[in-house]
């Protein structure tokens, strides 16, 4: 199942809307990345609020994605781990390192909000 | 009772294979996380059969231990096998790129684990979900 990526001002969010497979997650990363680069992206929500299991492969990509798009300047938020979810993840030995996580979609554009002003001052006060 | 299994051979059905036991365990009363904890064990070792067997089958049993119900989930492939199961039970051990966290990941998620592998003929994984 594709995921929809859409534009929010300065953010990107991808919604997942399905169950996805290993080559779904690959390209979700590749169109991902692009996206970041061709609107000049300040940050990106992933929402897996839908996402029934996270396991090695989904947990390892989405972190791979977390990494290039912060190579490229843009924060990336993932939203809507499902309690069960996390209780899973945590039993495999997932961790998502390094990744911020949000609870829901509006706490995730709080938060890139927030780390886009937080860059802001950096740069004001050199 | 009828007895399921789904074919493994390319991640579409690593997807199949976990919604199926996803739905198989539902039906015997294993409820909550349970059925994640499930499905995620499913997923990690049908990937496993991707990987390194390019091919393999999952069959699903409904079992039963006094007054409980369980899912049997048996993992079977004619891949290269595994040299060192000791070793590839360890956290962190991989001979590709994962992050060696299927084997004793799914271990932990599931409440029997059973493995048995014979180099140049195959693994069989068994493990099985009891109804709380």
């Amino acid at each position: 199942m594709k995921v929809p990526i859409l534009k929010q001002g300065d953010f990107l969010i991808a919604s997942i809307q399905g169950a996805l497979t290993d080559t779904d997650l690959t390209s979700l990363q590749e169109n991902l990345v692009s996206a970041v680069r061709k609107n000049r992206s300040k940050g990106v929500v992933v929402d897996v609020t839908v996402l029934d299991v996270m396991d090695s492969f989904a947990a390892r990509t989405l972190r791979s994605i977390s990494l290039m798009t912060r190579l490229m300047g843009a924060n990336l938020v993932i939203v809507g781990i499902q309690p069960d979810v996390a209780f899973a993840m945590v039993q495999l030995g997932l961790k998502l390192e390094g990744t911020m996580t949000g609870l829901d979609l509006e706490s995730g554009i709080a938060m890139l909000k927030a780390a886009d002003q937080k860059q802001e001052r950096g740069h004001n006060e050199r | 009772m009828n007895d399921k299994y789904i074919t493994i051979i390319s991640d579409a059905s690593v997807m199949a294979a976990r919604q199926k036991g996803r739905e198989l365990a539902m039906a015997v009363g294993i409820a909550g996380s349970d059925l994640t904890l499930l499905a995620t064990a499913i997923s990690e070792i049908a990937r496993n059969i991707v990987q390194y067997a390019g091919q393999g089958q999952i069959e699903f049993h409904y079992v039963i231990r006094g007054s409980k119900r369980g899912l049997m989930v048996i993992a079977r492939d004619n891949g290269p096998g595994i040299a060192d199961i000791r070793q590839a039970m360890q956290d962190g051990f991989s001979t590709s790129r994962g992050m060696g966290l299927g084997l004793p990941g799914a271990r932990r998620l599931m409440d029997d684990f059973d493995i048995v592998s014979e180099i140049g003929k195959g693994t069989t994984i068994s493990m099985t979900k009891w109804e709380y």
